[in-house]
């Protein structure tokens, strides 16, 4: 029963319900308006036979009088058809003709009459249908011509009946298609249902029916699985993520808890002590700026963040943090050189940029220098940053002359807590770059590594603010001279 | 100094109360937002360390409060929410400074001496003058020993900011914030190269050094003579 409820209640067995309402609307008018206009044609050939047959009586009354129609009227009478005849004197009685009885109605009444006779037929008589024209001729006697039309009236039952049939029918098989369909349909339906809920239960792996008839429950199917496919790759690469974190913080933590045993087995006194907890200051730090770092990831990856966007000129931010970074590269022995003297304006967070930048300057100061004796020439190795225009983009490279990285890992060092082996005597984290990636993304942007030959450029591509043109007075000149070469 | 910690964890609360006393500090202390509200209200403090969460009535709200009732007592968030989002909400509910979970005390202090030192009147004066280092901000002339000194814009704004909180102990991230307005990790020791540049230039011919390294916590500028 309450499967049946169910089953009257989906969307399929409604629909079909309409339908058949519709339909059955529409045969009814149809078988009605065909009726109507078959009594209209009935009717006119009925007058025309009847008024033809009138004309050919008046021309031989004309002629013979009474007797001549009498005559004529009694052998018409004679031939065997649908026609009705009868002339009668003024008390009623039959002088000729194939009409029996008449009632007294139709006697009185003059002109076009329907009325019903009756006739001999097997095993007493049969009352029927008829249509005639009576008049009075002189002497007050009658003339009445007719037809029988006991036919309109059996087409009309037939008509009739077929349409109950016919509404009877379509009722039976719309209702019944209608739950035909319903059914396969909610078996199906319910299947998914099942089988989304076994997912929800924690099978990622499972994935929903499809029959293969490329119909729209198994395009949605088709989607919904896509959607679940994505959704346990997402599910896998977090959990590849944590198991990184995992591998990754246990290294230091337990490097910090070993130094803070060995210390405490040392008999030393203090100076031995503070060092050891200066470092294991140190180690902390190291550990909570790797959770900033990637809690700051997680925040970017879910949108989050970044709330705090203007109008920015990101060639200003390169020059100042170029400024904030060189003597560091000095440091190190590299020539820090930005290039990036027009304006280019993104819609940006300051300090979200202001980190990814710092980011690839770090990296590049880091791991930009040549190997030891591959300089070529006595100038010093350079790192350079541009920030330039290049369409509707605005474009920021950093570009080394180091190691590089090999083509087939541009990919992975995105990802979190990948370094390669050759930087690993570096101190580090591995999440530098996937906080630019993170932060690119955020903004509608990407952050690609090529070949410097030799060496890294990381290009990282934003989408440019052309609003901002209008507003800066230096920067108006510019775009428009663009917009005339384009 | 009289510092009002506002602070529902005890054991946080209890460390800071007594890391403040030891550095010659009163430090009072109140679990949750009405106590410290009325407490704040009440006594003439210093600087107020307020933790954002807190019960009964939010750090935020607790500030804002005070800074509708024309209390201007320098404060600082405390919060374990890191963002640069969080920090804009904290400074516009009428912060003054704002410091993320964890921290290191020598931060912390460092800070609350610096906000408390804003109150006093020296924000607006045209000269800072350490020892025989004169800086006009004016002019932006800077003279040790009479004899100018060449300074990139940069580097005299670090000097600038250093003079103002002389004899206090400025951090990394205090320079980087106020002089170069950067709210993130720059991952390597930037600020310790931009000093040792701007050492060179004040303190490398003159006799005793201005500029000194605070081990552990930062740099501070201060005369040696005295």
């Amino acid at each position: 029963m309450i499967a049946l409820t169910k089953l009257f209640r989906t969307v399929t067995f409604r629909l079909s319900l309409t339908y058949l309402a519709l339909f059955g609307a529409a045969a009814t008018l149809a078988m009605v308006y065909i009726y109507w206009n078959t009594t209209v044609l009935l009717t006119r050939q009925l007058h025309q036979t009847i008024d033809a047959e009138l004309k050919g009586l008046a021309e031989q009354y004309k002629a013979g009088g009474l007797d001549q129609l009498v005559k004529t009227i009694a052998d018409r009478s004679e031939t065997p058809g649908n026609s009705l005849y009868l002339v009668a004197d003024a008390q009623g009685h039959r002088i000729a003709g194939n009409l029996s009885a008449v009632s007294p109605q139709l006697w009185d009444s003059l002109g076009p009459v329907e009325f019903v006779y009756s006739r001999p037929a097997q095993g007493g008589t049969e009352a029927r249908l008829a249509y005639a024209n009576v008049f009075r001729l002189t002497g007050d006697y009658r003339l009445i011509v007719g037809r029988d039309i006991e036919e309109r009236r059996e087409l009309a039952r037939v008509i009739g009946s077929a349409m109950l049939w016919g509404l009877g029918f379509m009722a039976l098989l719309g209702i019944g298609g209608g739950y035909w369909v319903s059914r396969n349909l909610l078996a199906r339906v319910d299947e998914i249902a099942a089988t989304s809920r076994t997912i929800m239960g924690g099978d990622l792996s499972r994935r929903l029916p499809v029959k293969g008839s490329g119909d729209e429950l198994d395009r949605l199917s088709e989607s919904l699985n896509l959607m679940l496919a994505r959704i346990e790759q997402l599910m896998i690469s977090v959990r590849e993520v944590s198991d990184n974190i995992a591998h990754d913080l246990k290294t230091p933590l337990s490097r910090l808890r070993n130094r803070v045993e060995a210390a405490l087995g040392k008999p030393y006194g203090e100076p031995v002590y503070r060092d050891a907890l200066e470092r294991t200051i140190e180690e902390a730090d190291g550990l909570i700026k790797t959770f900033n770092a990637l809690l700051s990831i997680a925040r970017l990856e879910a949108g989050a963040g970044g709330e705090h966007r203007e109008t920015l000129d990101v060639s200003a931010l390169v020059r100042e943090l170029a400024e904030l970074y060189e003597p560091v590269a000095e440091e190190r022995g590299l020539v820090l050189m930005a290039a990036s003297d027009d304006p280019v304006f993104v819609c940006a967070d300051r300090q979200l940029m202001g980190q990814a930048i710092a980011n690839l300057l770090d990296n590049a100061i880091k791991y930009g220098a040549p190997k030891e004796g591959g300089t070529a020439s006595g100038s010093k190795p350079e790192i350079g940053i541009t920030a330039r225009a290049t369409g509707d983009m605005a474009e920021i490279d950093v570009t080394d002359h180091g190691p590089g990285v090999p083509a087939q890992e541009r990919e992975r060092v995105l990802g979190r807590f990948v370094r390669l082996e050759a930087s690993r005597s570096e101190p580090g984290s591995g999440l530098g770059l996937s906080l630019v990636a993170a932060v690119a993304s955020l903004h509608g942007g990407t952050l690609k590594l090529e070949d410097n030959e030799p060496g890294l450029r990381v290009v990282l591509t934003l989408p440019r603010e052309r609003n901002a043109l209008i507003n800066g007075a230096a920067a108006e000149t510019e775009p428009r001279a663009e917009t005339h070469h384009a | 100094m009289r510092v009002l910690v506002i602070e529902d964890d005890q054991e946080t609360a209890n460390f800071l109360k007594r890391a403040l006393k030891e550095q010659g500090h009163v430090a009072e202390y109140a679990a949750d937002g009405q106590t410290g509200l009325e407490l704040a209200r009440g006594g003439a403090y210093d600087v107020l360390i307020v933790d954002r969460m807190l019960p009964k009535c939010d750090g935020l709200v607790v500030i804002g409060t005070l800074r509708a009732e024309e209390i201007r007592t320098p404060a600082l968030i405390l919060s374990a929410l890191g963002e640069v989002d969080d920090r804009v909400k904290g400074l516009r509910a009428g912060g003054d400074d704002y410091l993320t979970k964890p921290y290191s005390f020598s931060e912390l202090l460092a800070r609350i001496e610096a906000l408390a030192r804003r109150t006093s009147p020296d924000e607006s004066n045209t000269r800072f003058v350490v020892g025989d280092l004169v800086l006009d901000r004016l002019s932006h002339k800077v003279t040790r020993a009479g004899e100018a000194i060449i300074l990139q814009p940069r580097e005299f704004r670090l000097l600038e900011y250093l003079m103002k909180h002389a004899g206090q102990v400025v951090t990394r991230t205090m320079l980087l914030e106020n002089v170069w307005d950067y709210h993130f990790d720059p991952q390597t020791n930037v600020i310790d190269v931009h000093i040792s540049r701007l050492r060179s230039k004040i303190d490398k011919s003159f006799g005793s050094p201005l500029l000194h390294t605070v081990r552990g916590a930062g740099y501070t500028v201060r005369d040696s003579a005295h």
